[in-house]
């Protein structure tokens, strides 16, 4: 038996012509060990398949050294899951530092303060010698400074540098304030008694800003975490391997990078799908939840498309790989996800306006509320005074509560869309859907299944509807006509037998006829049993007239030359419409229909799904025109379609919602793509848009709240007229609180669930 | 008024109009991209405490690679942001990550750090 080879793939450098690229293979190829090598020019790529045991990629790299090339080592960073991998295990070993960091802050803090409170006590200042006290606390206070505190500032001293100032400038000036100054008074208290002021010392103050300051730090960067978390269980649901056959017949587990496209994969039940591709063998039903929220595992058979990361729940089958890497489904799905949440919803301009100028303004702030307390403080305190209250402004200032207001919102709702198959394309497409005023429908594949089904199945008395089904599904099985597939279905779906039909023949534009246990079938419209002179019973007739009164399809039975029954086909309502439009018009929306049908069918479909407003007989070209007639009322419009003929107007509208598993045009045009094929996901657009926008303009309201009124206080504006100052030390605890109240509030939306 | 009084005063003015021309009215780097063989426009930015450099111009419609090289661990830098482009794209610490865009619009495009206090801007042309 052959040995199993593995295969590798080389980054070559230092190739300047085809003439080295066949070089390189044929030094490749003379290793031993090596069964086959290619070298592509255009890629720098070389793919080689050898014995493990005989050769290994070590060897490989030295057979193209030694021909005179390099090996790239390859960038880490290429796949999502793996980036997504690197960065989270960076986040957690900054995490375990900053926690490290926190907790030595806090434990000297515990230390500090009790100790500072002593001077609060005459009986035991007596006997303290205040200038050995002041050095100890000196002596505790630095490893909180220079360990847990030095992060900040190393960062506002390099933010400085690039004249950019961050939050950390803000706490490193107000912590180095109070620390200098206790500094001057432990070391030269001479200085401030010579001018009849107290030594005192802010030790305390400084390490327990620090202290609270990270605790904050803590709890954002807990927070932030989850913000992303449905992110990182998309990328997640990434198969590793798939189970490749090869040529030879055998069943070998690879890893998913080596799948190519052409691959013949095995997915056995309970199994994930590896990748993209359609099947070419076996039936099953997939869990395709994860990608497109539908809770019902989907029946799927040979030719029909399956998708990576989606669930095989009952039978085995294989499939040929269609699409690999960044193409696949899933792929596309996190690409555009990741999109959503670096873009900028048009809400967070007036945030983001402020935090650019935000920080150096404080500053000032601090230094005139400084240079205030200092002329207008009675001479005694004024110095104490000055600084305490110039450290509260710097320290109650909260920049992170603004930055953080809109993003993490955002973050969160465009994940929780996509675990609802709800894809939003950015931002400003959730802000566009929570003006949303008005829904306008395109009938056919959004509220209809935009496929025919077989509604009424009529027989003239004396018949056996059930054996007449079976002849004419006899016939049908044959015709590739869209209404005889219907009409098949209608048949399996009531159980049917299945008999033969010999001399099948189709009659362009009418209908087909065969030979079914030996009596002649005609199946078509009126006119093909009027050109077999076939005569049609009054009842029959009344009862075609009532069918197409009802805007549906007739098809005509004829068997043995005698006009026997009728099958009545529609585009039917799918289950789910009508609920789904109950649920927006109890959203305040209304909801408008537009079909190309004639105005009795759409006055009976819209009345089916209780829609009041329909425009009929639009042709495609004019369906942009209908969305603009809307808007020009005033109205905000949501348009829901699917399809290449609505891309104009799904780009009209205010925002576009495509349906179904979209075509690439209709995901180009829409601000949202709904991966699930039923209204439901319009519903569930619609509300977590209102959810988010809610939580964003909460978010912001608080942030600009909580600065316009802290700042203020913190200076002492209230100390003329109440006597109220704010300790730095309270300061820094609000200041801790607010960015985590911000982070804690968006990730209410976790919790988003429309059912 | 006594004289400290007034010194105060003339260094803490003197130091809000420091602060205010520092960070908002002072002259900036400026970086034009180089464009290399394949006529991809590249940039090697480095972040520590800010961007440098933080004004990079480039050409329009030709592809534009930027190599962040994040020199330091400070969470304030750890995410990049460009909304026009719609990347949002994490810096892992010490290391380079490249960003790719494609300028089809002249005008000034900026990007900022997580929570827009660091902040740096694309010029097209």
């Amino acid at each position: 038996m052959e040995p199993a080879t593995k295969t590798e793939t080389l980054d070559i450098e230092g190739m300047t012509c085809a003439s080295c690229a066949s070089f390189v293979e044929k030094s490749l190829s003379r290793t031993p060990g090596v069964q086959r090598a290619m070298v592509n020019f255009a890629t720098e790529k070389a793919t080689v398949d050898y014995v493990p045991t005989q050769a290994s990629p070590a060897t490989l790299k030295e057979a193209v050294i030694n021909a005179g090339y390099g090996v790239v080592e390859r960038a880490p960073d290429t796949s999502a899951a793996e980036r997504s991998a690197e960065i989270d295990r960076q986040k957690a070993l900054a995490y375990q530092k900053l926690k490290r960091r926190f907790w030595v802050a806090v434990g000297l803090a515990l230390l500090i303060m009790p100790l500072s409170m002593l001077m609060l006590w005459p009986a035991m200042m007596a006997r303290v010698n205040m200038q050995w006290l002041n050095y100890a606390l000196l002596l505790l206070t630095l490893p909180v400074l220079l360990y847990s505190g030095r992060e900040f500032y190393v960062s506002a001293w390099n933010g400085f540098k690039h004249r950019a100032a961050n939050m950390d400038t803000l706490i490193a000036v107000g912590t180095g304030a109070a620390f200098l100054y206790s500094l001057a008074a432990t070391v030269v208290p001479g200085f401030f008694t010579s001018r009849g002021l107290m030594p005192e010392v802010y030790y305390d103050t400084t390490a327990t800003i620090i202290a609270l300051i990270l605790l904050g730090k803590v709890l954002e960067l807990r927070a932030k975490t989850q913000t992303s978390a449905a992110m990182r269980s998309l990328i997640g649901l990434q198969a590793k391997t798939a189970r490749v056959v090869r040529p030879d017949g055998a069943e070998v587990d690879v890893p998913i990078e080596q799948v190519q496209l052409g691959d013949i994969v095995v997915v056995r039940p309970g199994e994930k799908v590896a990748t993209d591709g359609l099947i070419t063998e076996g039936t099953s039903a997939l869990d395709e939840a994860m990608l497109t929220g539908e809770s019902l595992p989907v029946q799927k058979q040979v030719g029909d498309p399956v998708f990576g990361a989606t669930l095989n729940k009952t039978g085995s089958f294989r499939f040929r790989v269609t699409k690999v890497g960044a193409d696949t489904m899933l792929s596309q799905i996190v690409k555009l996800v990741e999109d959503a949440q670096g873009s900028r919803a048009p809400i967070q301009r007036m945030a983001d306006k402020v935090s650019a100028i935000f920080v150096p303004t404080v500053v000032v702030i601090a230094i005139l509320t400084f240079v205030l307390w200092f002329d207008l403080a009675p001479a005694g305190t004024r110095l104490p005074l000055a600084l305490v209250n110039f450290v509260a402004v710097l320290i109650i200032a909260c920049p992170c509560a603004l930055g953080l207001a809109t993003p993490t919102a955002i973050m969160v709702s465009t994940g929780k869309g996509a675990e609802h198959g709800v894809l939003i394309r950015n931002a400003e497409a959730l802000e566009k859907a929570y003006q949303v005023n008005t829904v306008l429908l395109d009938k056919t594949g959004t509220i209809t299944k935009g496929e025919p089904s077989v509604t009424d199945f009529w027989t003239l008395p004396g018949q056996e509807a059930g054996q007449l089904l079976q002849v004419v599904a006899a016939v049908e099985r044959q015709s590739e006509h869209p209404l005889a597939e219907a009409v098949v279905r209608h048949a399996e779906a009531q159980g049917a037998a299945s008999l033969t039909a010999t001399g099948f023949r189709a009659v362009e534009g009418k209908g087909a006829a065969a030979t079914v246990s030996g009596q002649a079938v005609l199946i078509g419209n009126r006119r093909l049993l009027a050109d077999e002179t076939v005569s049609l019973s009054p009842a029959l007739i009344t009862q075609a007239e009532q069918l197409l009164g009802q805007a549906k399809t007739v098809l005509y039975i004829a068997v043995a030359g005698q006009a026997v029954g009728l099958i009545g086909v529609a585009d039917t309502v799918r289950d789910t419409s009508a609920a789904a439009i109950k649920k927006l018009q109890a959203l305040g929306i209304e909801v408008v229909m537009m079909t190309g049908d004639n105005a009795e069918t759409a006055a009976q479909v819209a009345g089916q799904v209780g829609i009041t407003r329909y425009f009929a007989e639009v042709l495609p070209a004019d369906k942009a025109g209908k969305v603009k007639e809307l808007q020009a009322e005033g109205r905000t419009v949501a348009m829901v379609g699917d399809g290449i003929n609505d891309a104009p107007a799904l780009a009209q509208a205010d925002i576009g919602l495509a349906i179904g598993s979209g075509t690439d045009v209709a995901m180009e045009a829409a601000g949202i793509t709904l991966m699930r094929s039923d209204l439901g996901g319009v519903v569930t657009a619609i509300e977590l848009s209102r959810q988010t926008i809610r939580t964003i303009k909460q978010n912001l309201f608080f942030a600009f709240v909580y600065n316009t009124l802290g700042i203020p206080v913190a200076a002492g504006l209230l100390y003329p007229f109440f006597g109220i100052l704010l300790s730095p030390m309270l300061a820094a605890g609000a200041m801790a609180l607010s960015s985590v109240s911000v982070l804690t509030n968006s990730l209410r939306l976790r919790s988003f669930d429309n059912h | 008024m006594d004289t400290p009084a007034i010194m105060v005063t003339v260094i803490g003015l003197a130091l809000a109009g420091f602060v205010l021309w520092y960070f908002f009215f002072s002259a900036r780097q400026t970086a034009n991209a180089v464009s290399s063989s394949s006529g991809v426009q590249e940039v090697a930015i480095t972040v520590k405490g800010g961007y440098s450099p933080d004004v990079i111009e480039v050409e329009r419609g030709k592809p534009v690679q930027l190599s962040f090289y994040r020199d330091e661990e400070n969470s304030c830098s750890e995410e990049l942001l460009m909304p026009d482009f719609s990347i949002r794209r994490d810096l892992p610490a010490f290391k380079t990550t490249l960003v790719e865009l494609l300028p089809k619009e002249a005008g000034t495009f900026p990007f900022t750090c997580g929570m827009g206090m660091l902040r740096g801007s694309l010029v097209v042309k």
